[in-house]
């Protein structure tokens, strides 16, 4: 029993940990249609934020949950002026220009921080017992804080004004602009949302995995993959596909070892590509946000 | 795109290569002979990009898939059979093959675009981590150990008639140049011929192709499992040019590399790839040599600036420029009007 629910919980864990490296990215596809393949790039970023604001004396949780989302947000704002602006509507050329800027965000973080980093940061909740495992308390609290965030996703494009005006602003360009909503700035903001959520992701993800300049990779193939077998919809396709995957995942980790539960996760996205080419949500709970 | 280039501008670009092949092992050092066969390997591969991605439509993230699995079938085969001529055909089928199937099941499940994108890259990376597990003596292929994360050595090209007779590093060149030259002119054939004019029209438009009777994704397979196999003869030279085979030939570097080499190359051209390919691998080994800049800074920055800027690529503007400089000097005189002309015309 206790065997059974430590399991569990590492499933969820693992389920709520692809949900929360894929949101940022979920966001940005669909609103957007824009494939940001240096999302891996902005947690690691996220990651990056905390460490030099800790080493600087600034509190862990207040650099986590505020500055890394914050610096990451803004740097969105400026990639989607500098870059995305150029590209709306070419879905192949965003891609290729967001993995140039992935591929330069790792050299000039290498640049500046060098290949390694030394400083590492310990989880700052210890273990919680569970009968007769141990489990880490940080990870219950990752899921907890997963959680809050697709609710706060979830409130902001339902229950706010300018969630309204971002949804119309995706839906019928024209006709928002028409309305008076400038529709670029609504861009540029939802770009920064969204990469806002994957700086919030790498902080909170600093402690467990360490920082280098190439730890976006991990993320990158794993979010791209829930993201496009999630298909469009935000947040019942990441949730859907979080849940899929890390599920595949957990269990095939459980009895094998990670790398093939890695392998199981990846040829399970394959399957779900194969057989609904728009994504889950292409063909179950297509009206939902 | 589809920028086709007369049969009388194809001859001075073979003799171009011929002579190179000739010159080149009487000028250059060994070592550079050396790098230069790992270049060549990595311009074929370019040209399998370039040919399903510029002629077809198919973007695949993960040709290096397929380059992967023929450098892999190559090491492996040598090893059990000591021949290597028999290698070289397996690389080849067993790229081709693996095309086909992924092909088969990419295509006919009508995934296109980013999805296929995306199933590409996902394969390649699932290789990546399934190789580099593979260490222990466990894991062996006949008589040969794959050798996980240190990867398997790849016995050298032998002559097809003397199994004894081992290629030296100058013969390797000659025979890299002629696979990467043979197959140029190939792929420009297969380009001019009806399937490739088909491909063309599918990947223009394939709503249209399909009602005029063509069955776009009977095309599509055709032309992937062919860059497949080119892909996987690339892969045996790579394994000729290096001497091992490891798991990073499937990895994301090559993939992102592979990409970068058709976009600044060229989309819609076949030369383009390999130049962009021969461009980018001597940047790359330039950069390494200084500690100044960030390799990754440079090839991000190329991309980002290629995309942005020169979406067309290299070849396709030198070709723009070149064929406006040659009608400039005929008529630069009439040039204004007809140009106002057409600016007045309402765009679509």
């Amino acid at each position: 029993m206790d065997l059974f629910l430590a399991l569990a919980l590492q499933i969820v864990y693992g389920v709520s940990n692809l949900a929360l490296i894929s949101l940022g990215l979920a966001i940005i596809f669909g609103m957007m249609r824009v494939i940001n393949l240096a999302h891996g790039e902005f947690i690691m970023l996220g990651g990056y934020t905390v460490i030099v604001a800790t080493s600087h004396g600034v509190n862990l949780w207040f650099a986590m949950l505020v500055l890394a989302p914050l610096v990451v947000g803004l740097v969105g704002v400026i990639v989607e002026r500098v870059l995305i602006r150029h590209l709306y509507g070419r879905m192949i050329d965003t891609l290729l220009a967001t993995w140039g800027l992935s591929l330069f965000l790792i050299g000039a973080v290498t640049t500046i921080f060098g290949p390694q980093t030394t400083t590492t940061i310990s989880p700052p909740i210890g273990a919680v017992q569970i009968g007769g495992y141990g489990s880490s308390g940080y990870e219950l609290f990752l899921i907890l804080i997963t959680l809050a965030a697709v609710a706060g996703v979830y409130a902001v494009l339902r229950l706010t004004k300018l969630g309204l005006v971002a949804r119309a602003t995706m839906q019928r360009p024209d006709m928002a602009s028409a309305l008076g909503v400038s529709t670029s700035q609504v861009y540029m903001l939802t770009f920064g949302f969204g990469s806002a959520v994957a700086g919030l992701a790498g902080g909170l993800l600093a402690p467990i995995t360490g920082v280098v300049p190439t730890v976006g990779a991990i993320y990158i193939a794993k979010a791209f993959i829930t993201v496009i077998s999630g298909g469009a919809a935000i947040l019942a396709g990441t949730l859907s596909a979080s849940s899929l995957l890390g599920v595949v995942n957990g269990v095939i980790s459980y009895a094998t070892g990670p790398t093939l539960g890695e392998v199981a996760l990846l040829l399970t996205a394959i399957v779900i590509i194969r057989i609904m080419p728009q994504g889950i949500t292409g063909r179950f709970f297509r009206k939902s946000l | 795109m589809g920028a086709e280039t007369g049969a009388g501008r194809l001859w001075p670009l073979g003799a171009l290569a011929v002579a190179f092949m000739a010159l080149a092992p009487q000028v250059l050092q060994l070592f550079t002979i050396i790098n230069l066969t790992t270049a060549i390997a990595l311009a074929l591969l370019g040209l399998s990009l370039g040919l399903i991605w510029g002629y077809g439509g198919i973007l695949c993230f993960g040709q290096t898939v397929f380059f992967g699995l023929g450098a892999y079938a190559y090491a492996v085969a040598a090893q059990n059979f000591g021949d290597t001529s028999t290698a070289v055909l397996v690389a080849i089928a067993v790229g081709a093959a693996f095309a086909a199937l992924l092909g088969y099941f990419m295509f006919f499940g009508r995934v296109s675009d980013v999805y296929l994108g995306a199933i590409t890259l996902t394969v390649t990376l699932v290789f990546f981590s399934l190789i580099r597990r593979t260490s222990g003596p466990e894991y062996k292929i006949g008589d040969a150990l794959l050798g996980g994360f240190n990867g398997t050595s790849a016995p050298p090209l032998t002559l097809p008639w003397d199994s004894a007779a081992i290629l030296f590093p100058n013969q390797l060149f000659y025979v890299a140049m002629s696979a990467l030259t043979l197959s140029y002119f190939g792929c420009v054939w297969l380009t001019r011929s009806r399937f490739g004019r088909v491909c063309a029209a599918v990947r223009e438009n394939e709503t249209r192709a399909e009602l005029l009777g063509y069955d776009a994704r009977l095309y599509k397979l055709g032309l992937f499992t062919i860059g497949g196999g080119l892909a996987g003869l690339a892969g045996v030279l790579m394994a000729n040019g290096v001497g091992r085979v490891t798991p990073d030939l499937f990895g994301l570097p090559y993939a992102a590399q592979a990409i970068i080499w058709v976009i600044v190359g060229g989309r819609g051209t076949l030369i383009g790839p390999i130049l962009g390919a021969f461009g980018i691998f001597y940047l790359n080994s330039w950069l390494g040599s200084q500690q100044l800049v960030n390799l990754n800074v440079v090839l991000g920055l190329v991309l980002i600036v290629f995309v942005l800027l020169l979406p067309q690529g290299l070849a396709p503007t030198a070709m723009d420029l070149a064929a406006r400089a040659m009608r400039g000097r005929g008529r630069a005189r009439r040039r204004r009007r007809p140009r106002r002309a057409l600016a007045a015309e309402p765009a679509e």
